[in-house]
């Protein structure tokens, strides 16, 4: 051994890695793999996309556009006035049973709520409770960080600001009485959101937190004073504040507002019947051609309801299907070559 | 260098004082101290960073940054960029700091070294570095010269001395330079610290063969030549001592003035990779505009109305300013589509392709104990395109080693090798002098020697005493022979061993010992050898008395100069010569003639007058030879193998089946170097025609050429079925349409081309013409080039067919083509490693070159084709989804992603499978793609990666991106969870996106990978795995609470991955992705399959294509050729006679034979880059006998 490597110290290593031969798995494309496998994937998507297809239409959904663009419409004489907590209503009348459990969502388009500068205008240091961040908010929420005489807005920036700030009552007419809708409000902010992400200050009662801040300008309560009913519901773990902050991908978006207290007569959902919902209109709209919209929907193990996805799987599945006969004709005659 | 620069601009002459060190530093003349580095460890960081902001790329990140520390423009965090710069920068710099590292080293060694130097009438041993200008030095034999020094005096007679050239030009011979006769004289130190001699000469400047300069001294002048100077580089051999004065030193000396930066090579994937990335530069800066003028569109119509939810920044105040900031920041977001790892990528792929070259066992002789070295890292995939390979003769393709083959005594033949299982002649036994390397195995031979055979003995007799080898015995019996050239060496060297030993010569003596008894001949004339007689002869008087004059020569010179009464004899020889070299073997005839001692007497005397003509004495001493070499007596022809290099006609042949064209560059002459050309099998008797260009002027260069293009385009008309037209025999029509015709040539032609014809053939008005007839043809070989006409022809090629070329060679006149070619290989052979310095790979054997090629170069090439597509592809993939993006988030440029995943996309979550690929791929084993030679084509036809292919990775990453933004918006717009919160918020879409994105990218590459080692498996597997364990990491808890302003998107992996909608999105844009793709390979497989898929697939199947015949040297039948043996030049035989390089002392010669060359000679020459026409040491020594 001592000998030949004496010999040779120059010779490179001859192991299977610097010698280019590591064993290896060498797929190729043949037809025996790749033609079952498209009808294998093709049947696969097709059987996927009719069970998504059949559960989407199981879903309900309705929409009711509340924004007053027309003359006619409930909210139009709100949408056109600037006052405060404008009253209007919408009826709706269910002819069957709207399946439960079923979801409040409220609807914004043309709301552009993915514009970057929109996106980082928040202070996620104040947002954690963070009360040096409280005197002195990030310059990341200008213009929304001090207001005219220079205090400190909490919580800052165009997210918090622009919150949407409409509310909701549902109430069922039966038989000439009208009762109240129970809506459930907890939980339906993220869980991370709620729990990790945003967190009051620590200061008890936390009103004395915001010693020496403003509200956002737009706002009408402080932070530590939305929800009225729920103390524990106030300042920055407010449920409707955490669904507002968590800003949608895309223009046309909805975020839930509340679930129906599956209680009572609704422990099935929503029975047959007419309904009504008092809006109390502040959210403006239509100066940047938004709408904005009530919808109401009830949820399988895939979520709401989603054509898309069940047609897409269909047409995909059945292309793959279709260029497996496809491949299956060419390959028989143009048969892989086996003599050169 | 900038330094040397000024000097030589300021400096219009040269004064130096010998011996006065004051009147020399007026001029402050750069010292001997030389600085090849480039940093200090004070300068390094600022240097280097400098250097390397001078990359385009570089500066373009560095401006991204810039542009990313602008807030109302920074759409991403300023450390997506710096974190991947920092990586390019650094690693960039640590292997600048190494290579300078060692370039110190070298430098100190050198400045190091010691040489005497005389100072103050004592020698004294001083540092290189401290050697000044004026100052006197003493060199000793086999000493390295230390600056350029004016010659003095010597320890020789007259002032000689040799010197070696070897790492200065390349020249492996020895010259002769020669001290001007009054300094000649002053012999001892004593004297010569007391000259005082003034050098009036020109500045430094960087020509090897020029000086001029004037030495005043004692009222006198004395005009100074190359003559008289050794330069820096040279070794002094064969010279006790001598001593010098420094004119030039340091970075002032030839050798600095010559090693100019290396021209950096770049490959043309290189040169397309920047061009496509300027494309893309160009096609972000319209993706800018078009989000820009959006922008403007949006925030007029929209945003300005959006203003009571989203106020403007203050700085913006109308919509035009705010494109112009969203085109800022778009260019920002949409920069990764040139990903600065792009870069750092490809080295690393070159850098791995280059270690598989260097440890390829295949690659490495086991005679030379070297490997295949690699010594540029970044001309890998240029390998796997090479159309034309120019390749060096001697020591190329040939060993350049001769040996006694054959011969034919008398008409009777000797050395055909009946039974290949005959054992090699023990010569040992019968002479003890003999060679114990020589072989041959024909007893038959040795029979006739020992039997006494009077025309063998004469045979021999005149091998030994016909020639101007030298002769050294160290000690009793131990012969080394020095010859000039190699032909010689063998043929004393075969008389030798048959018994008549050539044992030493004075100028007028030659002593042998013949069958054990030792003669001394008195040598009367050496008829010297030139390239027009192409023979020699000597006139000696054995002690007998008897004059007999020897000659050997080219059989066609020698044969007509025969006595009429040979002509048997004659046509048996011719028979045997002709057989030999069709053996391609390089033939001499022998003849002798006795003179009578009146002819003897008559002749010497014309030939003294002849000598001591002053006008046209060449050609009256050839007269005078001529009138001697007359009716001689043959004795018979020898032949010699000029022994190839194993290998080279299968090597050859496997190339030109790959369709690389051949052409050998050869200093040779025609005969030898067709002779080579037909034993190597580039000739063959097969060829429709081998046309021969030697014309001496323009015109009839031209007209030859002409006359060859026209030959062929009749012959491959004939053959091409267009029989009918040209049997009419109208004549072809004059005015030939060079490039459609030339291209469609049929048959199989060869162009011989010697260098004076070359010389006029390169002249700007005739290289079309000599291109497009020398590119027709299968085979070109041009004979007696000089290395300039090698670099030449290399850069006409690169010229007029955009072709990639390939220089090989072995020797230091090889360099200017190694140089010029696309790529250049140097052989470690025999003649030391200037080449292989100057080369980008070396290897030992020509063998070599189709692994390298075919193999290496091959698989090179197709893994940098099918990275960069993927490379591009995934790019457009992960960057165009932003263009999307911005038609629905008013072209904000808010980023898809996150920007974790933006920064650490390209050097984590995808690097390492694209790279595994790139590092390891195959298609076809390494044996296959030897077998199908044709498998090479592709890279030729550059059909991998192109324009083309590229818009196709570019389409299909718009695809990709198109698919993988449209998929989740149209999915994910109306989708909940399951517990009814909407999944369309943006972090769920940002982690729906990227996951798709990555598993998309990841199952391309499964498809792109067709050689799955563990590598790429753990590659692969780990980098999505490490997406998946980085991305939780990053939003987990953990990091948030320690950064809340930091980490936005806490929770979201979570939350989204355990959506079913999520996967049901992600597994449908994967299927919209591959789908297509994979039916679109399969159907082109099944369809239009390539070669190497073809190969793939049939890889069990028998092997179909036979072997090239095994053999070196095939029997060719028919033509006649002589293969003529002379390669020496003339006036060797003067420089004996004149007795000027004998020794008494011979101690030198032998010292010839070892080479020498040390690490800081390789810095410098690989640094050089010099033309340097071979001077031949004869006509110098002609010039020095004259004086």
């Amino acid at each position: 051994m001592v000998k030949q490597e004496s010999e040779s110290a120059n010779r490179p290593d001859n192991t299977a890695f610097t010698q280019q031969r590591l064993p290896a798995w060498q797929p190729i494309l043949s037809a025996g793999i790749v033609i079952p496998g498209f009808v294998l994937i093709g049947l696969a998507f097709i059987g996927i996309g009719v069970a998504l297809l059949v559960t989407s239409r199981s879903i309900q959904v309705l929409e009711l556009d509340y924004t007053g663009d027309s003359n006619g419409s409930p909210c139009s004489s709100c949408s056109q006035s600037d006052i405060a907590n404008c009253k209007c209503s919408l009826n709706f009348t269910l002819t069957t049973l709207f399946q439960g459990p079923v979801f409040f969502y409220y609807g914004l388009s043309n709301y552009f709520q993915n514009y970057r500068r929109y996106g980082a205008s928040k202070d996620d240091n104040q947002l954690y409770g963070d009360l040096s961040s409280f005197t002195s908010p990030s310059s990341s929420c200008s213009p929304y960080n001090y207001d005219s005489s220079k205090k400190p807005i909490v919580p800052c920036g165009s997210i918090a600001n622009s919150m949407f700030n409409d509310t909701f009552t549902l109430t069922r007419t039966v038989s000439g009485t009208t009762n109240n809708v129970t809506l459930d409000g907890k939980g339906i902010a993220w869980w991370t959101d709620y729990n990790i992400k945003y967190r009051n200050p620590s200061v008890t009662p936390l009103k004395n937190a915001f010693n020496g801040t403003v509200k956002p300008i737009n706002w009408a309560k402080p932070a530590y004073e939305l929800d009225a009913s729920d103390r524990s519901n106030n300042g920055f773990v407010n449920q409707d504040f955490l669904v507002w902050m968590r800003r949608a991908a895309l223009p046309n978006f909805r975020k839930l507002y509340r679930r129906i207290d599956a209680s009572g007569d609704y422990q099935k959902g929503l029975p047959a019947g007419n309904y009504t919902i008092d809006i109390t209109y502040n959210y403006p709209v239509r100066a940047f051609n938004g709408a904005k919209k009530i919808v109401f929907s009830n949820v399988s193990w895939m979520g709401g309801s989603n054509e898309f996805l069940g047609i897409a799987y269909l047409v995909i599945g059945s292309l793959c299907v279709v260029m497996s006969v496809v491949m299956l004709i060419v390959y028989a005659k143009f048969k892989f070559p086996d003599e050169e | 260098m900038t330094h040397l620069v000024c000097c030589v601009s300021a400096e219009e002459e040269r004064r130096v004082r010998a011996n006065d060190r004051e009147y020399n530093e007026k001029f402050q003349y750069a010292s001997n101290c030389i600085m090849t580095s480039k940093y200090n460890i004070i300068t390094f960081l600022p240097v280097n960073l400098f250097e390397q902001f001078q990359e385009v790329a570089n500066t373009y990140f560095l401006f991204l940054l810039i542009l990313q520390l602008i807030p109302q423009i920074s759409s991403l965090s300023w450390f997506t960029t710096i974190v991947p710069l920092a990586l390019v920068l650094s690693i960039t710099a640590v292997k600048d700091a190494t290579d300078d590292y060692f370039r110190h080293k070298s430098d100190n060694q050198v400045n190091n070294r010691q040489s005497q130097v005389l100072i103050r009438g004592s020698l004294q041993n001083e540092k290189w570095m401290n050697v000044r200008v004026g100052d006197i030095i003493k060199l000793e034999n086999n000493q390295f010269v230390a600056a350029d020094l004016l010659l003095l005096s010597s320890t020789e007679p007259h002032g000689l001395c040799y010197i070696e050239t070897a790492e200065l030009d390349g020249e492996t011979n020895m010259k002769v330079r020669q001290s001007v006769s009054v300094t000649s004289e002053l012999g001892d130190p004593n004297n010569l610290a007391s000259f005082d001699g003034e050098v009036v000469c020109e500045p430094p400047n960087n020509k090897l063969d020029r000086f001029s300069g004037t030495l005043y001294w004692r009222e006198k002048k004395y005009s100074l030549t190359n003559q008289n100077m050794l330069l820096r580089g040279c070794v002094l051999r064969n010279t006790e001592a001598c001593y010098g004065l420094v004119i030039f030193a340091g970075p002032d000396t030839k050798l600095m003035q010559n090693s100019g930066r290396t021209k950096f090579k770049r490959t043309s994937i290189d040169r397309l990779m920047n061009t496509l990335v300027l494309w893309i530069f160009g096609f972000l800066v319209c993706m800018g505009m078009i989000l820009a003028v959006g922008n403007a569109g949006w925030e007029k119509e929209v945003g300005s109305l959006f203003q009571s939810y989203l106020a403007w920044d203050t700085p913006v105040n109308n919509f035009l300013f705010s494109a112009f900031l969203s085109f800022w920041s778009y260019v920002i977001i949409l920069n990764t589509v040139v990903p600065i790892s792009l870069y750092v990528s490809v080295e690393v792929i070159r850098l791995g392709h280059s270690y598989f070259i260097n440890w390829d066992q295949q690659m490495f002789c086991s005679q030379c104990n070297t490997a295949a070295e690699a010594r540029t890292t970044t001309l890998n995939e240029e390998l796997g395109q090479v159309e034309y390979i120019f390749s060096d003769k001697t020591g190329t393709l040939t060993q350049n080693i001769m040996t006694f083959n054959k011969c034919s005594i008398n008409g009777q033949s000797y050395g055909d090798l009946t039974d290949p299982l005959e054992t090699q002649l023990d010569f040992s036994l019968f002479n003890p002098l003999a060679d114990p390397d020589f072989c041959f195995y024909d007893d038959k031979l040795l029979e006739s020697v020992k039997v006494g055979d009077s025309c063998t003995h004469e045979f021999f007799r005149l091998l030994s005493l016909c020639h101007t080898v030298m002769s050294e015995e160290k000690s009793e019996g131990e012969l080394v022979y020095k010859a000039q050239s190699p032909d010689e060496g063998a043929l004393v060297t075969a008389a030798r061993n048959f018994g008549f030993v050539f044992r030493s010569r004075t100028p007028g003596t030659i002593t042998t010992t013949e069958m054990g008894r030792t003669v001394t001949y008195s040598l009367l004339a050496i008829l010297d050898f030139n390239n027009i007689r192409k023979r020699m002869s000597v006139i000696v008087r054995n002690p007998e008395g008897r004059i007999r004059l020897y000659c050997k020569g080219a059989d066609t010179v020698l044969l007509e100069r025969l006595h009429p009464c040979n002509q048997e004899v004659m046509s048996i020889t011719s028979d045997h010569l002709n057989e030999y070299a069709a053996d391609g073997l390089r033939t001499l005839a022998l003849a002798y003639r006795d003179l009578s001692e009146d002819e003897w007497e008559a002749w010497s005397e014309s030939h003294r007058f002849a000598d001591k003509a002053t006008d046209c004495r060449e050609d009256r001493l050839a007269a005078a030879y001529e009138e001697v070499e007359q009716n001689m007596m043959l004795l018979g022809a020898t032949a010699i193998e000029d022994k190839l290099q194993e290998g080279v006609p299968e090597t050859i042949a496997v190339l030109s089946l790959a369709n690389i064209k051949i052409w050998v560059l050869t200093g040779d002459k025609q005969e030898t170097a067709v002779n080579i050309g037909y034993s190597c099998k580039m000739l063959t008797d097969d060829m429709t025609e081998v046309f021969i260009i030697s014309g001496h002027t323009v015109q009839s260069v031209r007209q030859e050429l002409r006359r060859a293009r026209e030959r062929m385009i009749e012959l491959s008309r004939g053959s091409g079925g267009g029989v009918g037209k040209q049997l009419h025999g109208s004549p072809l029509p004059p005015p030939l349409p060079l490039s459609n015709l030339m291209d469609n040539i049929s048959g199989e032609f060869a162009l011989v081309i010697n260098g004076h014809s070359l010389a006029h053939a390169l002249e700007a008005d005739m290289e079309a013409e000599f291109v497009s007839t020398a590119c027709a043809c299968k085979a070109v070989i041009c004979c007696r080039v000089t290395p300039l006409q090698k670099a030449q022809v290399v850069e006409l090629i690169k010229k007029r067919k955009k072709a990639v070329t390939l220089a090989i060679g072995d020797g230091a006149n090889d360099i200017s083509m190694i140089k010029s070619a696309h790529i250049g290989v140097g052989i470690s052979g025999q003649e030391g490693i200037q080449a292989v310095l100057a080369s980008d790979y070396s290897f030992s054997q020509f063998r070599f070159l189709q692994r390298l090629l075919l193999v290496h170069g091959r698989w090179s090439y197709l893994r940098m084709c099918r990275f960069l597509c993927y490379f591009f592809y995934k790019n457009f993939a992960f960057t165009m989804v932003h263009f999307w993006f911005g038609f629905f988030c008013g072209f904000s440029a808010q980023t898809v992603y996150d920007q974790y995943f933006i920064t650490l996309f390209n050097i984590v979550y995808t690097s390492l499978p694209v790279l595994a690929m790139g590092i390891f791929d195959q298609d076809v084993p390494d044996h296959r793609s030897l077998e199908y030679p044709k498998l090479y084509e592709p890279g030729q036809l550059n059909l991998l990666f192109n324009k083309r292919e590229f818009f196709i990775c570019i389409a299909q990453g718009i695809y990709t991106s198109v698919v993988l933004f449209f998929v989740p918006y149209a999915v994910l717009s109306n989708a909940t969870q399951s517990n009814g919160v909407p999944l369309a918020d943006y972090q769920t879409f940002a982690v729906t996106t990227a996951t798709a994105l990555v598993i998309v990218v990841s199952v391309q590459i499964v498809l792109d990978t067709g050689f799955w080692t563990v590598f790429n498996h753990v590659f692969v597997w780990g980098s999505l795995g490490s997406y998946f364990i980085i991305m939780f990491a990053l939003h987990s808890q953990t990091l948030f609470r320690i950064f809340p302003n930091q980490f936005h998107f806490v929770g979201s992996a979570q939350s989204t991955l355990l959506q079913p909608v999520v996967w049901l999105t992600i597994a449908l844009a994967t299927a919209i992705c591959i789908v297509p793709v994979l039916a679109f390979r399969f159907l082109k497989l099944d369809l239009k399959p390539q070669l190497s898929d073809t190969v793939r697939y049939t890889q069990l199947v028998r092997q179909k294509r036979r072997k090239p015949p095994e053999g070196r040297l095939g029997a060719r039948g028919g033509s006649r050729r002589s293969g003529y043996a002379f390669a020496h030049q003339e006036g060797f035989g003067e420089l004996i006679t004149s007795g000027k390089n004998m020794r008494l002392s011979s101690l030198a010669l032998a010292s010839f034979a070892s080479r020498h060359s040390s690490s800081w000679i390789d810095t410098l020459r690989r640094k050089k880059h010099t033309h340097t026409p071979p001077s031949t040491s004869g006509e110098k020594t002609t010039r020095l006998s004259e004086t």
